[in-house]
């Protein structure tokens, strides 16, 4: 398939990567000369095969719940960009 | 010899004999470092103060007859997406440029609780993405063997560090060669352990059905006795095995007399697209592995030439996934002035991400996007199926798999850069091992007509290290 500039913006957005004019252009043909590789998948009839997610197979592992205090709220907010009051500040969400 | 450019079993080895102490050890590797710096090797080289004052520690201790860890005194160097208490961990991206992890990875507590010394922070790809260690943000890499090529990626800065002695040995990460491709390159022994082996647990995540942590050493003995010290179930990777960890390094000197080794016909097919310096050099070895008693088999891996498209899909589905945490909200870079969270999203995303990262993000959503997941992530996740059942069906008729590491040796800054498929088909031969979840291990194997050092993979079934180590000490004697 090809994909068209239209998904790629579509994509971007999904992605939420704001893009230059001359980077979709860029993604567009990467992405399609990619796809056009992988395409040789189809060669294959997968009719009935399991997917694999993990090739070791774990499932359902649950520990108890008890709360821990590995890391303190000023250890945890030590990186963030911006803060106020022990939140995270971001910009506006909610309009007046 | 400067104690930098011993193995760290010589090492450990002069400590015991009193010969040498930590402090000379960080000593000779910080001077190496100082010395190294045009290989771009580390990101962050901790303290001086802090290394010497930890050494001083250890010699103290040592001279009083206390207690010390199988790696005591020891000077290792960690790929900087590994987690270090109050270190700067930046991944290779702008993105993480003044990230202070504010917790340790598990790989971190357990070489501190054996004594090591970490010295420094290795470059790499950003996010461990790359085959080259030309999408650091932080600039490429130069392979100690020659400056003018590329050390092999993603843990290219690790894979430097121990070719050109700045460190005894390092840590680095493998998704889909990242570990054995740059060892390759540079002439060194690289680890990739069976997944789940050991913990992820503050690993920064590209894609976690594939990554492991693995040993990056000058010697095969080196790298069972690192992974000793760094493998065994941890609670907090959900992921990790609870299994006991076998005392590798006893395999080491045992030989492969009575072994049976598989040769997958495929790997060494004309459209391959294998170097003949390199199909040359892995015949000599698997001839020198038959002389110590191995018997050779041919053996077939029928989905072998589906692996590459079945990783790329793989890999930036859950690299897509992984990465949307940079968001600019609770660390990381974070885009000025923006007018709306979605506005900071966008912005945040695009200047703190390189175009490789871009690129495999944008694949990635494509990929798990309506309409397409049956098509392209859900048919990967089914031929990946395929390719472990490849494995399972060699196994029952080998020991162990004999295979190049890489198609060529280390390639000139610039060549496959342009292109990503041609950068993407760099890792043809590591990469089935990353999808079946298979311990796989590089040790040197000659060098092609320019001098560039060649590697040898060898394969094994999952949890079955030891075999690894069987073969890889065998072909490190008998190459020697």
């Amino acid at each position: 398939m090809e994909i068209s500039r239209e998904q790629v913006l579509h994509i971007a957005r999904l992605a939420r990567l704001r893009l230059g004019e001359d980077e979709v252009a860029g993604f567009q043909k990467d992405l399609n000369s990619i796809l056009g590789y992988v395409d040789k998948l189809r060669e294959l009839d997968t009719t009935g095969v399991e997917p694999t997610t993990h090739a070791v197979p774990i499932d359902g592992v649950l520990r108890e719940d008890v709360a821990d205090q590995r890391l303190s709220p000023d250890a945890i907010l030590g990186n963030a960009p911006q803060k106020q009051e022990g939140y995270f500040r971001v910009p506006k969400v909610v309009e007046d | 010899m400067k104690l930098n450019e011993l193995t760290m079993t010589q090492l450990k080895a002069k400590f015991d004999d009193g010969q040498a102490t930590a402090s000379a050890a960080v000593a000779d590797v910080l001077s190496a470092i100082e010395a190294g710096q045009k290989y771009n090797a580390y990101i962050t080289v901790c303290e001086a103060d802090t290394l010497f004052a930890r050494a001083e520690r250890i010699d103290k201790a040592r001279i009083s007859g206390a207690p010390l860890g199988a790696l005591a005194g020891v000077p290792i160097a960690i790929k900087d997406n590994m987690c270090m208490k109050g270190v700067r961990t930046t991944a290779g991206s702008r993105m993480l440029e003044n990230f202070i992890a504010p917790y340790d990875a598990t790989v971190v507590e357990r070489l501190e609780a054996a004594g090591a010394i970490i010295v420094g922070k290795t470059n790499l790809d950003e996010f461990a993405m790359g085959s080259s260690n030309e999408t650091s943000f932080f600039g490429p890499v130069k392979n100690p063997r020659d400056s003018e090529t590329i050390p092999g990626g993603s843990s290219g800065g690790s894979a430097a560090a121990v070719a050109a002695n700045l460190c005894s040995a390092a840590l680095g990460s493998d998704t889909g060669g990242s570990v054995r491709q740059p060892a390759s390159h540079t002439g060194t022994v690289g680890l990739k352990p069976t997944y789940g082996r050991v913990s992820r647990f503050g690993l920064i995540a590209f894609a976690s059905s594939l990554d492991q942590i693995g040993p990056m050493t000058k010697s095969v003995e080196d790298a069972a006795l690192l992974l000793e010290a760094i493998a065994g179930h941890d609670p907090r990777d959900a992921t990790s095995v609870d299994r006991a960890v076998p005392a590798f390094q006893s395999f080491v000197a045992m030989g492969v007399e009575g072994m049976r080794l598989g040769i997958p016909r495929e790997y060494f097919e004309a459209e391959a697209g294998v170097d003949p310096d390199v199909l040359a050099n892995v015949r000599g070895a698997i001839q020198k592995l038959e002389e110590a008693g191995a018997t050779i088999v041919d053996i077939s891996l029928p989905h072998t030439e589906y692996a590459v498209a079945t990783y790329y899909l793989i890999a930036t589905a859950e690299a897509s996934s992984n990465l949307a945490r940079y968001d600019g909200v609770r660390y990381g870079y974070r885009a000025d002035e923006a007018k709306t969270l979605l506005e900071m999203y966008e912005r945040t995303r695009a200047e703190g991400f390189g175009d490789e990262i871009k690129r495999r993000i944008m694949l990635g959503t494509f990929v798990l996007s309506t309409g397409y997941y049956d098509a392209y992530y859900r048919k990967a996740q089914q031929v990946r199926t395929l390719i472990s059942q490849d494995f399972d069906r060699a196994f029952s008729k080998v020991d162990a798999i004999v295979t190049p590491t890489a198609p060529s040796a280390a390639f000139r800054f610039g060549q496959k850069s342009a292109d990503p498929l041609q950068m993407y088909l760099e890792d043809i031969y590591t990469i089935s091992c990353n999808l079946a979840g298979l311990p796989g291990i590089s040790v040197p194997c000659g060098t092609n007509k320019a001098g560039l050092p060649t590697g040898l993979q060898m394969l094994a079934p999952r949890f079955e290290e030891a075999t690894l180590f069987r073969v890889a000490g065998q072909c490190e004697r008998s190459l020697a």
